[in-house]
């Protein structure tokens, strides 16, 4: 994929594999290969959508992005700076710049601290004004948030699961970002509960010209929110193109077959579903050549050799595919 | 009789410390034989104790206070523990949301299976994991017999469910209670549960009970929905009538709040949202439940509480304004900013 210098962030080969100890999982790999190899950039106010099942490696590639996570190799830059061999002190300033927003609004807040000292800690950890200037900017951000700055002398437990979801985006915005990773920020949440967060976010995104990753299993969500969309399977990337493609003309045979999948809310229409083989392959020994084979319906003997490279295959529609998409590497 | 269960005024409330919190209240509704209802709901709807109340499984300070359930011609509210107990697994079944989480570790699947059969069945040990092993096949476990003998740990969620629903199945129940079975899934896999799940039912002629936030699954496995809000049941309908003209106004504010992949065409910036969030049970306000929230509320909702009315002879919603409900011009509130969160109390 070339890239374009409006990138705000470029990730090159991004790979994590993590240790597995000897009969950890039972089939006797040694590693767990979380994220094998991808390549994507991110354009300046864009929402890039990741999107894959359980074991993909969306959450990881997000936290790697940040350095949440250590990769283990490749490349990632940030408005052209190169994270991965900052020294720690330059890349703590540069964490400013980049935020997350945690799944599960339970478990991401500290039962035992204050909202507003929740919110505030970002500004406290990089020093950033007085404390009168920081009770402001709390204040500001709880409002901005669609809460009460009176919410901040409360405890999580006060709250319900949207509203823990504000707070989480209220302490995100804290140090005004560019940059937002949101891993799975609605899933846990009730439906009318998802609808105003997936609003609060897209309004935030247009006053504040941020930018998102915004991972999640949720295919229609991802197709509502973002402007583009990678979809991913055992650590690699399958398939990326703009929302609108992905969703009217998926090529990819694992993107026909997950959105042939969503139950749709309406019972006129029936639709044919694509069957997919089997379970998913163990990330420790996935598949020889291309991961997807042993579940696909298109596989060809030649798929066993070679992995399939993201070609170009319509201006800014990447596929992962030697049936669909053979020809010339990028 | 054409119905498998009928639910009339059932009552469950919990009793707690701050107060009595009416989970279930006055919940009816009729399930025929071989056809499925999904009950519809968010947190704290009561959807989920309806359905433990059915197999009287609610755990204290839960009690169910009146009513009547009756399964087959009785009601299981007479029965002695004893009845209950030969009643659950056997006619009965009902799988829950994590397969994990039901099924016990230290055994393997096979002889989960063949333990119920077991029970049920006064069979010999033999005959019942033969059985396990032909249910195992029939959900669609590839080398079931080798399988049998895996623990649950080896078996990934899509499978383990599997092995629930062949359990569920194993003593051939003539009702299915399945709450959120497929939430924990990945969705390819929840697609192939589902499809399953519909193939039994027709070969087993089977009443399903199903349970589920996912407005998806029910438009593609329901046949009619029940909707809750705040432990009461707000709309009754057939599943074609409730997605394509809903009347009562929680309903269309679910389903407009849902992103869709059809309603791609018209680029919606924004999704439609219900204002605030669901009412804390112990403090319901007067009148109609969901009033505070409601975009076609008048002064009547808050005067007194609405009971389920007629819509017309296959229908039934809990609004004095059932009739009006998807005409814009009736509504009394503007969309509002979703920004602006319910006060948390």
């Amino acid at each position: 994929m070339s890239e374009i210098a409006s990138n705000l962030i470029e990730v090159k080969n991004l790979t994590k594999h993590f240790p597995a100890g000897p009969g950890f999982l039972g089939t006797g790999g040694d590693v767990v290969r979380a994220v094998d190899g991808i390549s994507f950039g991110i354009r300046r106010g864009e929402t890039f959508g990741l999107v894959g099942e359980s074991g993909c490696g969306k959450s990881t590639t997000g936290r790697s992005i940040l350095r949440l996570i250590e990769p283990t190799s490749g490349e990632v830059r940030f408005d052209g700076r190169d994270l991965l061999s900052l020294p720690s002190n330059e890349l703590r300033r540069l964490r400013r710049e980049m935020q997350i927003i945690f799944q599960d609004p339970y478990s991401s807040l500290n039962p035992r601290m204050k909202v507003g000292e929740t919110v505030e800690e970002p500004l406290v950890i990089h020093r950033v004004g007085s404390r009168a200037d920081r009770a402001d900017r709390v204040a500001n951000l709880l409002r901005l948030v669609g809460l009460e700055p009176e919410h901040a002398a409360r405890y999580p437990h006060e709250f319900s699961g949207g509203q823990r979801q504000r707070i989480g985006i209220a302490r995100a915005l804290a140090l005004n970002p560019k940059f937002i990773v949101c891993d799975e920020p609605v899933s846990a949440l009730d439906v009318s509960v998802q609808a105003q967060v997936v609003n609060l976010l897209q309004d935030l995104q247009e006053q504040l010209g941020l930018t998102y990753l915004f991972i999640s299993h949720g295919l229609s969500v991802v197709e509502h929110i973002s402007t583009r969309v990678g979809i991913m399977y055992l650590g690699k990337l399958v398939e990326v193109a703009s929302s609108e493609e992905i969703f009217r003309n998926a090529l990819h045979p694992y993107t026909k077959a997950l959105l042939s999948a969503i139950p749709i809310p309406d019972p006129k229409l029936r639709r044919e579903r694509l069957p997919l083989k089997g379970d998913i392959p163990t990330a420790t020994e996935p598949p020889s050549g291309c991961r997807f084979r042993t579940r696909c319906p298109i596989a060809e003997s030649r798929c066993a050799d070679e992995e399939p490279e993201l070609i170009e295959v319509t201006p800014d529609h990447f596929v992962a595919c030697m049936v669909v998409a053979p020809g010339q590497k990028k | 009789m054409p119905n498998i269960l009928e639910v009339k005024n059932l009552n469950t409330h919990f009793f707690t410390r701050a107060g009595t919190i009416k989970a279930a209240d006055d919940v009816s509704f009729d399930i025929e034989r071989g056809s499925t209802l999904a009950l519809v709901g968010e947190s704290g709807s009561g959807k989920s104790v309806t359905s433990l109340s059915i197999m009287r499984l609610v755990p204290p300070p839960g009690k169910i206070t009146t009513g009547e359930i009756i399964f087959n011609g009785r009601d299981l509210l007479r029965l002695s523990e004893d009845e209950m107990r030969r009643l659950r697994g056997r006619e009965i079944a009902m799988i829950f949301q994590d397969p994990m989480t039901s099924l016990n570790p230290v055994y393997t699947v096979g002889d989960q299976i063949a333990e119920s059969i077991e029970l049920h069945e006064h069979v010999s040990r033999k005959q019942a994991w033969a059985s396990a092993v032909e249910m195992m096949t029939r959900v669609q476990i590839p080398y079931a017999r080798r399988r049998a003998g895996d623990y649950p740990h080896q078996l990934s969620g899509g499978m383990r469910q599997r092995v629930m629903i062949a359990m569920a199945l194993s003593c051939k129940p003539k009702l299915l209670i399945a709450d959120e079975p497929t939430t924990a899934l990945d969705v390819t896999i929840q697609a192939e549960i589902l499809d399953l799940l519909r193939s039994l039912r027709d070969d087993f002629e089977l009443a399903m009970l199903l349970i589920t936030h996912d407005l998806g699954v029910v438009a593609e496995t329901a046949d009619r929905v029940a909707v809750m809000y705040a432990g009461r049941i707000v709309e009754e309908a057939p599943v074609r009538q409730i997605f394509s003209n809903p009347r009562h106004p929680y309903t269309e504010g679910l389903l407009r709040s849902v992103p869709s992949l059809t309603k791609q065409g018209i680029k919606r910036r924004r999704l439609e949202t219900i204002e605030g969030s669901v009412p804390n049970l112990l403090h319901l306000p007067q009148g109609c439940k969901f009033a505070p929230r409601c975009a076609y509320v008048i002064d009547e909702c808050t005067a007194a509480d609405v009971p389920l009315l007629q819509v017309d002879h296959e229908r039934r919603a809990r609004c004095i304004r059932r009739d009006v409900v998807g005409d814009d011009s009736a509504r009394t509130r503007p969309e509002r900013s979703s920004r602006r969160a319910a006060n948390a109390d």
